[in-house]
């Protein structure tokens, strides 16, 4: 039986080889002899094992054969013909929920011009199958069945997550009380974990409100897209005049007011054609203005918008993280801590080995709530008929819910299944395949070059952490207490 | 493991699997769909396709890989020299097995 080297990504630093095994997501350092073996292994018809090792020298032969059988032992060498596709394993359904994303409105005071909920990208339905008009608001009563629905729907974790999302978030401050109150009493009287989380644009930031989200250690983010050109470019009032002055000096309170005691604050940025370079951004929110993290998302839009990013622009993008990286691991090396997100979340992924069998946790652990208390795939998806999974009422639509997530399982998107990156991207965003191919199925193809570069880059800022200082690697370690409260990044937000 | 050293987390689980005490990499019948009958490690049996799932039952997983792609001598009829047209009878083993018939050396 032949044998051959199986989907893996090399990469290296300063001579050290490193393989990053895509069946498992394994990382490993190869030594000459594995990687000697690696070379003469692939070529997609294989080698015979036997025959290979007798053409080599008398003293070379137990050597290698040791190396190879450890290669096989972590899936990088295996026989030719055997299956490539990642194997067909649904989770066992129904899975619990560990996270709930209340659109608590979905007004804003904000009319940012890339926004999907109010332009032609839209899919929310303004009204119900009915033919009557939704709530702009969630009623205090509604979140708090939903908390109620969240908690008897996620039995066996020890905790839970809420995201509070918009339309502008904050236009319905009363629910976010209310909510926050009644999750926390419901968590004292089960003896359950709860988290925090919301997305805002900063516009409706008081004093109050700031004391608010610091006392419950909210995980906030920030919509803004850097200095004042670019971000007012986009993200305005609906006169048309830019939103970053009246932002600024709220953003300066909530970071003094959280610094002592809170949880990182994000920024998150909205990337766009014709914006300032990533690093220049990057350092006017982190540096100037003091962002805890800085995350940078390409706008998500159909192809003919005069907002949207063509190839030449996501190159340019990819050129950006590339220094960004190149400081963060500067940082790393030093046992310091870098404000740039997107790489410290690719790391963290790419440390513990995680293998995606679907992109998202949308429709899996993670649920969108519509003002209604309508149950959507996620937050991007509420309101809309077609991607409906039921009520807080009546419980979720298990069949539907099913049936998606067999359909979007890694082991039917056929085009991922020869790409090393996959472990990491699965098909990509079902909202962005939604609004490319009008189908939340399919894989995102139109953005896989930028997924495989953009893995590269991570794996490459890992090997080199890994040589320079991989005591670094252990803070990316899995926790063992309760879940990390999911921070949805998300540009609806205003 | 001596040539391959695990960096990241999942890499450790998989090692924590196959390394024995001694640091040797142990055998993987009962581990992962690797290979079958190499001259390495004779006796990891599994299907030409390199899975586990099927061996023994059906049928065709039982007799034929013994058979075709890696040969058994204690199950299956000699097929490297003596028996080669042993399985003509049967195209489809799912539906054809009972035309398998014995062979008398």
């Amino acid at each position: 039986m032949n044998f051959h080297t199986s989907l893996i990504h090399r990469f290296e630093n300063e001579g050290t080889q490193f393989a990053y095994v895509t069946s498992s997501a394994a990382v490993v350092q190869l030594d000459q002899v594995s990687t000697g073996i690696l070379d003469s292994f692939s070529d997609p018809e294989g080698e015979d094992p036997a025959r290979w090792l007798e053409s080599l020298d008398k003293e070379l032969q137990q050597e290698t054969r040791e190396a190879f059988d450890e290669l096989a032992a972590m899936g990088i060498l295996r026989p030719v013909g055997a299956p490539n596709a990642p194997p067909e394993q649904l989770p066992p359904m129904p899975f619990p929920l560990s996270t709930l994303v209340l659109n608590v409105t979905n007004k804003c005071n904000l009319s940012c011009t890339y926004c999907y909920e109010y332009g032609e990208d839209r899919i929310a339905e303004p009204k119900k199958p009915d033919g009557t008009p939704r709530l702009p608001m969630m009623t205090p009563e509604t979140a708090c069945k939903s908390i109620d629905f969240l908690f008897e729907s996620s039995q066996g974790r020890s905790g839970v997550s809420i995201t509070f999302f918009g339309g502008e978030t904050l236009l319905n401050f009363k629910t976010i009380r209310a909510a926050t109150e009644h999750a926390l009493e419901r968590s004292r009287e089960l003896g359950r974990s709860v988290g925090f989380s919301l997305t805002t644009n900063a516009t409706l930031l008081t004093d109050q409100v700031i004391d608010f989200l610091v006392e419950h250690r909210f995980g906030i983010n920030v919509s803004i897209d850097g200095n004042r050109l670019d971000h007012d470019r986009h993200r305005t009032f609906s006169s048309g005049k830019g939103s970053y002055d009246a932002i600024l000096p709220r953003i300066r309170k909530l970071l003094e007011k959280n610094r002592p005691h809170g949880r990182p604050i994000g920024a998150r940025v909205t990337l766009t054609r014709g914006m300032a370079p990533v690093p220049e951004t990057f350092h006017h929110l982190a540096g100037e203005i003091g962002f805890d993290s800085v995350g940078f998302a390409p706008v998500t839009s159909a192809e003919d918008h005069e907002y949207a990013l063509g190839e030449g622009h996501l190159g340019q993008i990819l050129l950006g993280f590339e220094d960004l990286a190149g400081e963060y691991v500067e940082a790393a090396l030093r046992g310091e801590r870098h404000a740039f997100s997107n790489l410290h979340d690719l790391l963290q992924e790419i440390h513990q080995g995680i293998n995606k069998a679907h992109p998202c946790g949308a429709g899996l652990g993670l649920l969108g709530v519509s003002t209604e208390g309508e149950l959507g795939l996620c937050h991007r998806f509420v309101e809309s008929g077609e991607h409906a999974l039921g009520n807080i009422e009546d419980g979720i639509d298990e069949e539907k819910r099913s049936e998606f997530l067999a359909k979007t399982h890694i082991s039917k998107k056929i085009a991922c299944h020869e790409c090393f990156a996959r472990p990491h991207c699965s098909g990509g965003c079902y909202h962005e395949a939604h609004v490319r191919y009008a189908d939340a199925t399919q894989p995102n193809l139109h953005y896989c070059e930028w997924i495989r570069a953009w893995t590269d880059l991570g794996l490459r800022c890992y090997g080199k952490i890994a040589c320079g200082n991989p005591d670094f690697l252990e803070t990316f370690n899995q926790a063992t207490h309760p879940p990390k409260v999911a921070t949805v990044k998300d540009e609806v937000t205003p | 493991m001596r040539h391959i050293k695990p960096i990241n987390q999942k890499a450790r689980m998989i090692e924590e699997r196959f390394v024995g005490p001694d640091g040797t990499v142990s055998a993987l019948a009962d581990r992962i769909p690797f290979g079958c009958s190499t001259v390495f490690a004779p006796g990891w049996e599994v299907d030409s396709g390199g899975g586990t799932y099927g061996l023994c039952t059906p049928i065709e997983r039982d007799l034929y890989d013994c058979y075709h792609s890696c040969y058994w001598p204690a199950q299956v009829p000699d097929a490297l020299t003596n028996f080669a047209d042993w399985s003509r009878s049967c195209g489809a083993p799912v539906q054809d097995w009972a035309s398998i018939d014995l062979v008398f050396p």
